[in-house]
């Protein structure tokens, strides 16, 4: 089989992983290698589907032994299989990355025969990457649950980035669509890779040329919309997964039909709960950024997501004793929570109420948008000259917004004519 | 009321600008070489290299060195009239000294640091758009960027390709940066053509086509999303959107001839 045949089939069973990142660790360029690596990443393209192309993202094999019912490459699914070599792949990589197609390589596997087995094939590629091509750019690697520890390392020791996915948000789930694969195996490696990160990290204090152990550690990925958890349940277990497990990020990846199998939802009509994963992802970014807990964003009463507000706009809403913030004198803790601030922003007000007071004409010079903030923030004592609103149509306002936003299927067009808007 | 006609370089406007210091003019507006002519009276000036250094290491002296690197890039992004803005923060800056970098809301500055966050944008966008081609060993590639981001693009390139040859074309700014494993240069040019490419980048590219077919989902479709993210001006000059022969028709150069001229002089990086 062609390289090419190979290249298209290994992608496409690759492209379910939402993690395409390679952010997390900062490397300078090596005489006679090839390859930088900076800290915020950088993307190289953005498929039709809006996502970020940062690395070339293949499986190393598609034949897999096991059979979980929420996966295209489940040994019971019948599409054509192939595996790389590790030569193959390499040089693949080496050519992309000549031309500045990707930022580096994020090497996944099923699993063939076993965990050992992948996880040996996999070490083998980065391993000619790393030494033989004297490859510097950033590699993600998958860390197979069930393979030996010690090659687990020795994966962490050659990848940037590792990864257990945990697949579904509950063990009740897993053990319904994933019969193969249990909780214990999958937090095993993770909780490997969080104390050979932390031990490569106190190594490196003592001694300059100490291994560096996944530098940029580990990230996860669970399925949306598979199975009946809560949105509430979903953020305090990856509330969790960053506190207990040290992950750098979460994903979430709203559940594609791509079987029939009786335990998931039928694949007929079935929409993907886009906005719902977006919706998570916006509560993500207030836990790791903005200094809000899981138990905060949402509470027993509100288990799921209002999906016609973002949730932090959500959490103002039901906070009104919060509220007004004052620019010129809140902390910028405050500032982050006002709606329509993000950190920029709020960055910003702190550094230019120095010299001196901030009017409203000042923030929308600084580039704060107002569209939501108006509603939530005072300059010098005062709120927006000549606004009017009570709780209800700040409601009303705000979701009217997010329709203009989203634009997609499932949201009404407003309409002067409608009636039933207003 | 006069007006300042230059050259177009840094050393060029600092010139202007030390004479409008020195003569306390209040230009209303820069002109180019080509620009034709103002309503005003124009003073021409040739670019003093001695006193553009002077007055540049003066605003990080005396406002600070971060003034004085805002004062450097804000003369790389593609504001209209940039040098007046400029002009006017560099009288505040020696006036008021570095406090004046915290006056955000001030219509000058707040100005200047949206152009500046436009162009590191753009820079940040095509630190990954950029797509090279692999011509006889040579990696050759084309931006067509709106603020002048190769200057800045070019320790970055050279410092990640550190064993390789490269040649990168701005259209916009006719001007080539120059790589020899890992030293670099930047040279005016023009009348750039790129050669036709062998089997082997061919085949590269098809590959790297079928990939970004490949890896997106069908049922998430998202061309709005797309084009937040990947503008649609970058693409005329990515592979991923282009076939072998619109690249060959539209990208400009003679790469061969180009890596002739001295590029071994080592910049500092």
């Amino acid at each position: 089989m062609e390289v090419m045949d190979k290249l298209t089939i290994l992608a496409d069973a690759a492209k379910y992983d939402a993690a395409c990142t390679s952010s997390g660790v900062i490397r300078g360029g090596k005489p006679g290698g090839i390859g930088t690596a900076t800290n915020s990443g950088c993307c190289h393209t953005f498929s039709a589907d809006g996502r970020c192309v940062s690395l070339l993202k293949v499986l190393y094999t598609n034949h897999c032994c096991y059979d979980c019912a929420y996966c295209v490459n489940r040994r019971s699914n019948d599409v054509p299989r192939t595996a790389f070599t590790p030569r193959e792949l390499a040089e693949l990589t080496i050519q992309f990355y000549r031309r500045n197609y990707i930022e580096g390589l994020f090497l996944s596997s099923a699993v063939l025969k076993s965990p050992d087995f992948t996880t040996e094939r996999m070490i083998e590629t980065l391993r000619l990457l790393r030494t033989e091509y004297c490859f510097n750019g950033y590699i993600h690697a998958k860390a197979i649950p069930g393979a030996d520890p010690g090659l687990t390392y020795e994966l962490g020791l050659l990848a940037d980035r590792l990864s257990v996915n945990i697949e579904l948000p509950s063990e009740g789930s897993l053990r319904l669509l994933a019969p193969d694969k249990s909780k214990s195996a999958i937090f095993k490696p993770m909780a490997q890779i969080r104390d050979g990160a932390a031990q490569s990290k106190a190594e490196l204090k003592l001694y300059r040329h100490a291994p560096r152990f996944a530098p940029a550690g580990q990230s996860t990925q669970m399925i949306v919309g598979a199975t009946p958890e809560s949105d509430r349940h979903i953020l305090s277990l990856t509330e969790g997964l960053y506190q207990k497990y040290r992950l750098k990020r979460v994903f979430f990846s709203a559940y594609m039909p791509v079987s029939d199998h009786k335990n998931l939802p039928a694949p007929m009509g079935f929409q993907p709960p886009l906005l719902r994963e977006h919706r998570l992802y916006q509560a993500d970014w207030l836990l790791r950024f903005y200094g809000f807990t899981a138990q905060e964003i949402l509470d027993e009463d509100h288990p799921n997501f209002d999906e016609a507000l973002d949730p932090k706009s959500d959490w103002a809403l039901r906070h009104p004793e919060f509220f007004p913030v004052e620019v010129n004198r809140a902390d910028y803790e405050a500032i982050l929570r006002v709606p329509g601030i993000g950190m920029r922003g709020a960055r910003k007000i702190v550094t230019a109420r120095r010299y001196g007071p901030l009017s409203f004409e000042g923030l929308k010079r600084l580039g704060v948008v107002m569209k939501r903030a108006q509603y939530f923030i005072t300059c010098s004592g005062r709120m927006l000259p000549g606004l009017r609103f009570g709780p209800d149509s700040v409601y009303r306002r705000l979701t009217g917004l997010e329709q203009g936003a989203s634009g997609g299927e499932g949201w009404q067009q407003l309409s002067l004519f409608n009636g039933d808007v207003s | 009321m006069t007006a300042y006609r230059y050259d177009g370089t840094f050393a060029g406007f600092l010139t202007c600008v030390w004479d409008a210091l020195e003569s306390g003019a209040e230009p209303v507006e820069f002109l180019l070489p080509d620009d034709e002519a103002a309503l005003w009276e124009t003073r021409e000036l040739a670019a003093d290299a001695g006193r553009a250094r002077r007055l540049y290491a003066a605003l990080s002296r005396r406002v600070s060195p971060e003034f004085q690197a805002l004062i450097a890039r804000g003369f790389l992004t593609c504001l209209p009239q940039k040098e007046l803005a400029l002009l006017e923060l560099i009288r505040r800056g020696l006036r008021e000294g570095d406090r004046v970098r915290q006056d955000l809301s001030d219509p000058v500055m707040a100005k200047v640091n949206l152009a500046l966050t436009k162009m590191w944008t753009e820079w940040d966008h095509l630190k990954g758009f950029v797509r090279f081609s692999d011509l006889d060993g040579c990696l050759v590639g084309e931006i067509e960027p709106k603020n002048r981001v190769l200057p800045l693009l070019a320790s970055h390139f050279a410092e990640r390709y550190s064993g390789e040859r490269l040649v990168l074309y701005d259209r916009t700014h006719h001007e080539v940066f120059l790589s020899d494993r890992g030293r670099w240069k930047l040279l005016p040019g023009s009348d750039f053509r790129m050669g036709p490419a062998g089997a082997e980048e061919r085949a590269f590219r098809a590959m790297w086509r079928t990939y970004y077919q490949t890896i997106a989902i069908e049922g998430r479709l998202n061309p709005k999303c797309q084009s937040t993210h990947m503008p649609k001006r970058y693409r005329h000059v990515m592979t991923e959107f282009l076939t072998d022969e619109e690249m060959e028709s539209r990208l400009p150069g003679q790469p061969a001839k180009a890596l002739e001229k001295d590029h071994t002089n080592q910049l500092p990086p």
